[in-house]
């Protein structure tokens, strides 16, 4: 084995299969089978009717990363799996920041950070305001900070869900 | 972009997904109830035995069994691993898809080990088991357990039928991925309300499976670079497993290493596949296999390995394994390939159909040179060990001697199969075979109690075969109940339990790792001829070397099931040994 199999990375594992009940444990079953915890994982429709995509994130290595995708790609539910590197993928993830909506009314700076961040307002109650960022990790988690000392009374982040950047 | 093998993942999605679940076609439906079904489909895909337990929710379709006894046998086992493990052994022996049944809750739970034990060693079982009423699902209800979820890493495939009318399709289904590609257990739960409801029955055999690709298909290229590699190879060696049994190609194997010359050693679970006497045979691989095969995998050039897995039982220390061959791995799973051991050349497919075209490939060729490096280890091992072993100085019997004796009393033609531990280790490396699938043996799991119901149901797949179980005392204790089975069932297997009062391969382990301290491996025994004699089983004790012969000859003279109990070496140990975290390379005689 090289140094690089060795080199722990974040990947990002794109599988498809039918949905039935129990394929989720399948998979899964393959990652805690060796402690390997999942970052984040999404479950959606595809283009093709009744195929549906899991996109899965662990930090792990090549070498196991080879492994698992084609340990999980040999169920008989899946029709394919494959895994990538962030470089090789357009990713992107959603934030929901729940605020209490005083300080929007009180705190001018609550608006620069709004607008800084190109952010969305949702929905304004009287007692909460709800602010959507979509975007990397790490901008989702700068708009966190900034609103932070202010009192997020909620907040929510998505997985990264993720295309790859050749047509497959 | 993603890594794939292949490349256009739409164009493959699209492909299988236009295959549409068209295996059912209701030409000729007929109403019957759910566990007629399920009957029904049995009797379809040819099942001849199964082997099972029954209780509350799976009672309807033993109903069935009932009435259908004339058409399907049911084996009435002691406890439901008896079950699973007797399915084993029918399909081990017989090449087809084995079969039992049990009830939901422990029922279901008591087959687990016998399926982690078929998923290890890809035995192709389907494996039913009743469920509660749909309605009664998650609610805790009386011997509810959720044996979908428990089986689900140790199963090829399994699934939950709550309708009666998906029965047809999905045990078509099981039976289809259990067989196909590398095989694997099923496990099929069926609610109670399934089996009670009536459905519209017809039978279609499954041939595909829109989202399951059983074998890949070959690659012209990998064929050729393989053959190359092997025409250019000074000191080549073959070591095959399991696959060439499963792929039915032992001929091929044989025809492989008639034309190309190159010495094959098999795994534990490839042994029979190639008969002992072939020239090119140079025994078994493996922590307790043979000294040549296993020196020489760190000095070939080209390792050609033909349906095997790399277990580390079979390789030692990975860091040391084969680092100066090209290896090439004929596989039909290709999860397998660079699993353990980065190989050079895969050659994915089913071996049945990649060895020919290498075979076609490769140059009439003969290694004298290399063989001879073979030879001349194997004399060291003769001299050190199996001389030791087969013509012992002590007055105890020794395990190899009984193994000897067996395979001269049946001239090499008997079905062996074992339990877990020394014995096991003797009857692979001394038990002598002259036809395919004669060494039935918990390989990968190493389950003890595994013997007594493998051997049923190896018999009753092979009837006119003597089917020879090796056990050991403690391994003999572990479903012993099954001996009320053959009984009932009057099953004609032969044990012989190889007792040295031990929990043997741990004593040795003890011994060798642990300063003697004999931890819990000290075991007594019950009287088994008494025992055999309260399940009306003629039975003999053997503890003199010179009763041997004659009690042996009397055993497989009797025409019905026997008992036999010999005494060995209390303190012996198997030898050679690959010691845990070592070498194959390191492999010690003594």
């Amino acid at each position: 084995m090289t140094e690089f199999d060795e080199l722990k990375k974040d990947y990002t594992m794109a599988l498809f299969s039918r949905n039935r009940a129990g394929i989720l444990n399948r998979i899964t079953s393959v990652f805690s089978r060796i402690k390997l915890n999942i970052d984040s994982l999404n479950v959606s429709e595809t283009e093709t009717n009744g195929v549906f995509r899991y996109s899965v994130r662990v930090n792990t290595t090549e070498k196991l990363i080879r492994r698992i995708t084609k340990q999980i790609e040999k169920q008989v539910d899946v029709l394919k799996a494959v895994y990538a590197t962030d470089d090789l993928i357009v990713q992107q993830e959603v934030a929901l920041y729940k605020i209490p909506s005083e300080v929007m009314i009180d705190d001018i700076q609550t608006e620069d950070i709004i607008r800084k961040h190109h952010a969305k307002i949702l929905r304004i109650h009287r007692e909460y305001t709800v602010i959507e960022k979509t975007g990397h990790k790490h901008e989702t988690q700068a708009l966190f900070d900034e609103l932070e000392p202010y009192g997020i009374l909620e907040f929510v982040r998505s997985g990264p869900i993720s295309i790859g950047k050749i047509n497959y | 972009m993603f890594k794939a093998e292949n490349s256009n993942i739409k164009q493959i999605i699209n492909n299988n997904w236009q295959q549409i679940d068209d295996e059912i076609q209701s030409d000729r439906a007929i109403n019957m109830l759910g566990s007629q079904a399920i009957i029904n489909s049995l009797i379809a895909e040819g099942v001849e035995y199964m082997f099972g337990y029954p209780g509350g929710a799976i009672m309807p379709t033993y109903d069935v069994i009932h009435q259908m006894q004339d058409k399907i046998k049911h084996v009435l086992v002691r406890h439901e691993q008896g079950a699973v493990i007797a399915a084993q052994g029918y399909a081990r022996a017989s090449g087809k898809v084995g079969v039992c049944i049990a009830t939901s809750g422990p029922g279901a739970t008591n087959l687990i080990t016998g399926i982690a034990d078929a998923m290890i060693d890809s035995t192709p079982l389907v494996c039913i088991t009743g469920q509660v009423h749909k309605d009664l699902l998650g609610t805790d209800a009386f011997q509810e357990t959720d044996i979908i979820d428990i089986s689900m890493p140790i199963t090829k495939w399994n699934y939950k039928i709550t309708e009666a009318s998906e029965i047809p399709k999905v045990m078509a289904r099981a039976f289809y991925i259990a067989k196909s590609g590398r095989p694997g257990p099923v496990l099929i739960d069926i609610t109670k309300n399934a089996q009670i409801e009536f459905l519209e029955y017809s039978y279609k055999k499954c041939l595909h499976f829109n989202s399951y690709l059983p074998e890949p298909t070959p690659k012209l290229q990998a064929i050729k670079e393989a053959a190359s590699l092997i025409n250019h190879a000074k000191k080549p060696m073959v070591v095959f497993g399991q696959g060439v049994i499963l792929g039915n190609a032992e001929q091929e194997l044989k025809t492989f290493l008639d034309k190309s010359g190159i010495p094959a050693a098999a795994t534990i679970m490839g042994l029979s596949a190639l008969d002992n006497k072939h020239p090119n045979y140079v025994g078994m691989l493996g922590m307790h296999g043979n000294y040549a095969p296993n020196l020489l995998t760190n000095q070939c050039d080209v390792l050609i390995a033909i349906g095997m897995r790399f277990d580390d039982r079979v390789t030692g220390t990975l860091a040391t394994y084969a680092k100066q061959a090209k290896i090439i791995h004929l596989e039909i799973d290709n999860s397998e390939i660079n699993k353990n051991v980065r190989v050079n050349v895969p050659v994915l497919g089913n071996v049945k159909f990649t060895l020919p075209q290498i075979t076609d490939r490769v140059i009439e060729n003969q290694f004298p040179e290399w063989c001879k490096e073979f030879d001349n280890l194997h004399q060291q091992e003769l001299e050190a060990v199996i001389k030791q072993d087969l013509n012992p100085k002590t007055d105890a019997i020794s395990m190899p001697e009984v193994i000897d004796m067996v395979n001269e009393l049946t001239n090499n033609e008997a079905i062996i199969v074992t339990d877990v531990g020394q014995h096991q280790m003797a009857a692979c490396r001394y038990a002598q075979f002259n036809q395919t699938r004669s060494m039935i043996t918990s390989g990968g799991l190493g389950t003890m109690g595994f013997c007594i119901p493998a051997a049923m149901g190896a018999k009753l797949a092979k009837p006119n075969r003597t089917v020879i179980g090796i056990v050991g005392d403690g391994g003999v204790q572990m479903n012993i109940q099954e001996l009320g089975t053959i009984m009932q069932s009057e099953i004609d297997v032969k044990i012989i339990i190889l007792n040295n009062e031990f929990l043997g391969m741990v004593r040795q382990w003890q011994e060798l790792y642990f300063d003697k301290r004999y931890a819990s491996t000290e075991i007594t025994s019950p009287d088994y001829q008494v025992l055999a004699s309260a399940y009306g089983i003629a039975s003999a004790k053997v503890v003199q070397r010179e009763q041997l012969k004659s009690t042996l000859q009397e055993m497989l003279s009797h025409d019905s099931a026997y008992l036999l109990e010999v005494m060995v070496g209390q303190e012996d140990n198997v030898f050679p040994m690959i010691s845990p975290g070592d070498s194959v390379s390191d492999m010690r005689l003594k």
